[in-house]
C-alpha cells in the first residue's frame, strides 16, 4: 500500500498542476460571472459601508462544507455554491471585485455574535430570518426560500415523503431544529445526529442512514454534487427563509442590499442555475421584504 | 433543580447510554487486554511482537480518531451498521491497550526471585504464571485497573459526538429545549464528579484490603 | 526485551521449541488472516482506487495539513507548559502544612480529574459562552486541558515527593533550609526525576488529547480530517484522511515519547532513579491512598517498561 501510495504521489504531483488549471467551473472569478463590479459607489448615512471602503475590502462570512451552496473546494482553495456567489455578486454591486473580498468560514451557532462583534460585514449561508435573530442583527432579503426535506439514496425508492420515515434511519444535525420536527411528527423514525451534514450524507453512502433531512437547499447541494448516488425526495414541509445577515440598526446598508436583489433578477437565476441547475429544480427568486 | 425534572426523559436516557457503553465496552478492553497482555510476556517471540505492535499503535493514537475509524471507515469496509456497537468497539479497543499494559506492569512487580525460585523448583510457564506470579500481581494490579476503569468511564462521553446517546452528548440536545448550556454541563459534570468519586472509593478500599507486604 | 518478561521462562527445550512454534504459527496465521481480509475489504470497497486518494497529490492540501499540524502543536505546547505549572504549583499547596492552602488545592485536583476533558470543554465553550462570556474554541482547548492535565500532574508530582525518603526533607530542614527551599531545592528535583516517565505519558495524552478540539470546533489536525472527508469534489477520502492523519498523530506522539526520553536519559545517570519508581509502588506503605492511581490514570502504568520500548 505504501509503494502503491508513493508512486501516486509522483503521479499525482504532476496531476496537481493540470487539475488546479481547469477546476473552478462552478461561477468562479473567470471572467464569465453573471454579475459587474459597479465602480463609484456610494451609500449615505452607513457606517457598515464607509469601514469597508476606508479598509478596501469587505468581509463576508459564508459555510464551507456545503456544496452547491458554501463549499470551499480543499484541492484548489477555491469557493464556490449558490451562497458564495449571491456573496459575490452583493461584493459587486457595493464595488468590490473578487481580490477585494475577505471570506471568513463561520459555523452556524456564532454567526450573531461575529456580526455584533463587527468581525464580518454580511454573512451569506443558509442563514434563516427568525425574529430572535433580529434581535440581535438585520436581515436584507430574503434572497431563498426553502423548508424541510428529504435527501436518500439515489436508487431508494421507498422513501418519497416525511410520512414513509417510520422505522427507518433518519440523519441530521446534532441538536438542530430539523431533528426535532422529526422527533415531534414522526416519532416511529429511528434518530442519527452529527454535527455536520457531510458526515450524515457519508452514513446514507455506507447504507447506516436512509435518509437526511434539513433545508431542501442544503440538501439540493448535495444532490448536485452526486447526481448518481443522491436524490432530493418529496414536498418540503416547514418553510424557512433565507437573509444577508448584516449589522443591526444599519438601514442605509440594509435598504442597498435589498434594491440589488430587487434589480437583479436575471443576475439571480443565472447564479442559480450555475450553482443548483443541475438537480433540474427550478429556482424561483422570493420578493424582498422591507420591515 | 428544573433542568433534570422537566427532563428526566433524557437524563434517564443518557445516562443509560453512558453505562452501556462502560458495561459491555469494559469487557471488551478486559477481555482482549489480558490477551494482549499475555502475549506480551509469553515466550513465543511473534506473540510479543504482535502485541507490541498493537499497543504502541493504538496507545498513540486519540481516542477520537478511533472512533472516526469506527464510525466512518469499518461501515464502508465491513459493513457493520450498528452505531452503539461500533462505538462500544472502538472504546474497548483503545482501553485493552491500557488494561493490557497494566498487566504488565503489574506483573513486572512481582520480584524476580519469585519466579526464578519457582522455576528452580521445576515449575513450567504456566504453573509460574498461574501458581506464583499472576495471584501476586493481581493484588498490585487492581488499584492502577480501577484507575484505567475510571479514566475509561470519563473517556465514554467522547462517543458524543458519534449519534451514540450518552451524558457528553444532553447538551446538544438539551439547548434545543431551551435550557443554559452552563447548567446542564454542570449537572453531567456533578454526575461524573459523584461516578469518579464512588469508584475511587472502591479502589481504596480494595487497595487496603490487598495491600502486598514486601 | 524488558527483563521481567524473561525470568518467567526457562531457555525453552525441544519440546517447548515445538509447541512454541506452533502456538507462533497460529498467531501468525490469525494475524496475516486478519490482515488479509481487511486489505480484501479495502480493495473491494475501492479504497485503493487512485480517485480516493487523490486529494493527497495537491500540494495546497498539504500545506493546509502542515497548517493545521501547527494549530495541534500549540495548542498542545501552551496545554502542557500551563498544565506543567498548575501541576506544580497544585502539588505544593496540597502538600502545604499551612490548611488554608493545602484544603482548596486538594479539592480543586481531586475535582477537576473527575470530571472528563470533553465536558470541561464544553464547559468553557459553551456554557460560558451561554452566560455572556464567549470563549474562543482555542482558548477552552487549552485552559481545559491545563486544568485537567496539571490536576493529574500535581498527583504525579506529589507520589513524587511521598515516594522520597523522609530524611531528604529533614536533611535540609536540620541545615536551616526553610520549608520552600526544601521543597523547590530538594524534594521536587528529585520528585521529578523519579516520576518521568509518568510525567511524558501524560504528555503523550495531552497531545493525543488536543483533538478532542474538534468537537468544539477548533481547526486542528483532526478537525481538518473530517473536513477532508467531507469533500464530495474528492470523491469522500474517508479511510485515505484516516490512515494519514493517523499516522501523522501516531509519529508524533512516537517522536514526543522519544524526545522526552532522549533528555530524561541526559539529564540523569543515577542509578537511584529506577530504584524511586520501584519504591512507588502500590502497597508502599506510606504512599497516600489514591497517589499510586496516579501512574495508572489515563498512563496505564506504564511507569517502567511501556514507554521506553514506544520511545526505542
Amino acid at each position: 500500500m505504501k509503494r502503491r501510495f508513493a508512486a501516486m504521489a509522483a503521479a499525482g504531483a504532476a496531476a496537481a498542476l493540470v487539475l488546479t488549471g481547469c477546476a473552478g467551473g462552478g461561477g468562479g472569478d473567470n471572467g464569465d460571472q453573471p454579475w459587474t463590479v459597479a465602480e463609484d459607489v456610494t451609500i449615505e448615512g452607513s457606517a457598515t459601508f464607509e469601514a469597508m471602503q476606508s479598509a478596501g475590502q469587505i468581509v463576508i462570512g459564508v459555510k464551507e462544507d456545503q456544496p452547491g451552496l458554501g463549499y470551499l473546494d480543499a484541492a484548489t482553495g477555491e469557493r464556490t455554491g449558490f451562497d458564495v456567489d449571491i456573496a459575490r455578486w452583493m461584493a459587486a454591486e457595493l464595488g468590490f471585485g473578487e481580490d477585494q473580498i475577505e471570506f471568513k468560514a463561520i459555523p452556524s451557532a456564532n454567526r450573531e455574535q461575529e456580526l455584533v462583534n463587527g468581525n464580518i460585514d454580511m454573512y451569506v449561508g443558509t442563514y434563516s430570518i427568525t425574529d430572535s435573530r433580529k434581535e440581535q442583527i438585520d436581515f436584507a432579503g430574503p434572497y431563498a426560500i426553502t423548508g424541510q426535506g428529504l435527501l436518500v439514496a439515489a436508487d431508494n425508492d421507498s422513501i418519497n415523503g416525511p410520512d414513509d420515515l417510520a422505522g427507518t434511519n433518519v440523519c441530521s444535525a446534532t441538536g438542530s431544529t430539523p431533528i426535532q420536527n422529526i422527533r415531534e411528527n414522526y416519532p416511529e423514525a429511528k434518530i442519527q445526529e452529527f454535527d455536520t451534514y457531510s458526515q450524515c450524507v457519508a452514513k446514507i453512502e455506507d447504507g447506516s442512514a436512509d435518509a437526511v433531512t434539513t433545508d431542501a437547499l442544503i440538501l439540493l447541494g448535495y444532490a448536485a454534487q452526486s447526481p448518481d448516488t443522491l436524490k432530493t425526495v418529496g414536498d418540503t414541509f416547514s418553510e424557512e427563509i433565507y437573509g444577508i445577515g448584516v449589522p443591526k440598526g444599519d438601514d442605509a446598508f440594509r435598504d442597498f442590499l435589498n434594491t440589488a436583489l430587487e434589480e437583479g433578477g436575471e443576475t439571480w437565476t443565472a447564479i442559480w442555475d450555475a450553482n443548483l441547475g443541475e438537480t433540474g429544480v427550478e429556482g424561483e427568486q422570493p420578493a424582498v421584504d422591507r420591515y | 433543580m428544573g433542568v433534570i425534572t422537566d427532563n428526566w426523559d433524557l437524563w434517564v436516557d443518557a445516562t443509560v447510554g453512558t453505562l452501556q457503553i462502560f458495561f459491555f465496552g469494559l469487557i471488551i478492553a478486559l477481555v482482549l487486554g489480558f490477551i494482549v497482555g499475555a502475549m506480551r510476556v509469553s515466550p513465543i517471540p511473534i506473540a510479543r511482537w504482535v502485541g507490541t505492535a498493537y499497543v504502541n499503535l493504538v496507545r498513540n493514537t486519540p481516542l477520537t480518531l478511533m472512533f472516526f475509524v469506527f464510525a466512518f471507515a469499518v461501515p464502508v469496509v465491513f459493513e457493520i451498521r450498528d452505531l452503539r456497537l461500533l462505538g462500544i468497539l472502538a472504546i474497548g479497543l483503545y482501553t485493552a491497550t491500557y488494561v493490557a499494559e497494566t498487566l504488565r506492569s503489574g506483573i513486572n512487580t512481582v520480584p524476580v526471585g519469585q519466579a526464578e525460585a519457582a522455576r528452580a523448583v521445576g515449575m513450567s510457564f504456566t504453573q509460574v504464571m498461574g501458581h506464583i506470579v499472576l495471584p501476586q500481581a493481581a493484588r498490585s494490579v487492581i488499584p492502577p485497573m480501577m484507575s484505567v476503569i475510571i479514566a475509561f468511564l470519563k473517556n465514554t462521553t467522547v462517543a458524543a459526538g458519534f449519534s451514540i446517546m450518552n451524558l457528553g452528548s444532553i447538551r446538544a440536545y438539551l439547548s434545543e429545549r431551551g435550557e443554559n448550556a452552563m447548567v446542564v454541563l454542570l449537572w453531567v459534570a456533578l454526575v461524573f464528579v459523584v461516578m469518579v468519586f464512588a469508584l475511587s472509593g472502591v479502589q481504596r478500599y480494595l487497595e487496603k484490603k490487598w495491600r502486598v507486604a514486601r | 526485551m524488558s527483563g521481567g518478561a524473561s525470568v518467567l521462562y526457562d531457555v525453552p527445550g525441544p519440546k517447548a521449541i515445538a509447541r512454541n512454534r506452533i502456538l507462533g504459527g497460529l498467531v501468525v496465521v490469525v494475524v496475516l488472516a486478519a490482515f488479509a481480509f481487511t486489505i480484501f475489504r479495502l480493495a473491494d470497497s475501492g479504497q485503493f482506487s487512485a480517485e480516493k486518494w487523490e486529494a493527497f497529490t495537491y500540494p495546497f492540501i498539504w500545506q493546509n495539513i502542515g497548517l493545521a499540524l501547527l494549530r495541534t502543536l500549540s495548542a498542545f505546547v501552551l496545554s502542557a507548559v500551563g498544565a506543567l505549572v498548575l501541576g506544580f504549583l497544585l502539588a505544593v499547596a496540597r502538600l502545604s502544612t499551612v490548611r488554608v492552602l493545602s484544603i482548596p488545592a486538594t479539592v480543586v485536583t481531586e475535582v477537576l480529574r473527575a470530571i472528563p476533558v470533553l465536558v470541561l470543554m464544553m464547559l468553557l465553550y459553551y456554557g460560558f459562552g451561554s452566560i455572556g462570556v464567549p470563549m474562543s474554541s482555542f482558548a477552552a482547548v487549552v485552559i481545559a486541558l491545563i486544568a485537567y492535565n496539571g490536576s493529574v500532574l500535581a498527583e504525579v508530582f506529589r507520589a513524587g515527593v511521598e515516594s522520597l525518603p523522609k530524611g531528604q526533607g529533614e536533611a535540609g530542614f536540620a541545615i536551616g533550609m526553610t520549608s520552600r527551599q526544601v521543597m523547590n531545592l530538594i524534594l521536587m528535583p528529585q520528585a521529578v526525576r523519579a516520576m518521568m516517565p509518568v510525567i511524558i505519558a501524560q504528555l503523550v495524552v495531552t497531545l493525543k488529547d488536543t483533538a478532542l478540539g474538534f468537537v468544539i470546533t477548533y481547526n486542528e489536525l483532526l478537525y481538518y480530517a473530517r473536513y477532508l472527508m467531507s469533500q464530495t469534489t474528492l470523491g469522500n477520502p474517508i479511510i485515505p484522511s484516516i490512515l494519514i492523519i493517523g499516522a501523522i498523530y501516531i509519529i508524533l506522539c512516537l517522536l514526543l515519547s522519544w524526545l522526552a526520553h532522549t533528555v530524561q536519559k541526559r539529564t540523569s545517570r543515577s542509578v537511584k532513579v529506577k530504584v524511586k519508581v520501584a519504591a512507588h509502588h502500590p502497597g508502599n506503605p506510606g504512599g497516600a491512598t489514591d497517589t499510586q492511581m496516579m501512574a495508572a490514570q489515563d498512563v496505564g502504568t506504564d511507569d517502567q517498561t511501556g514507554h521506553s520500548q514506544a520511545g526505542g
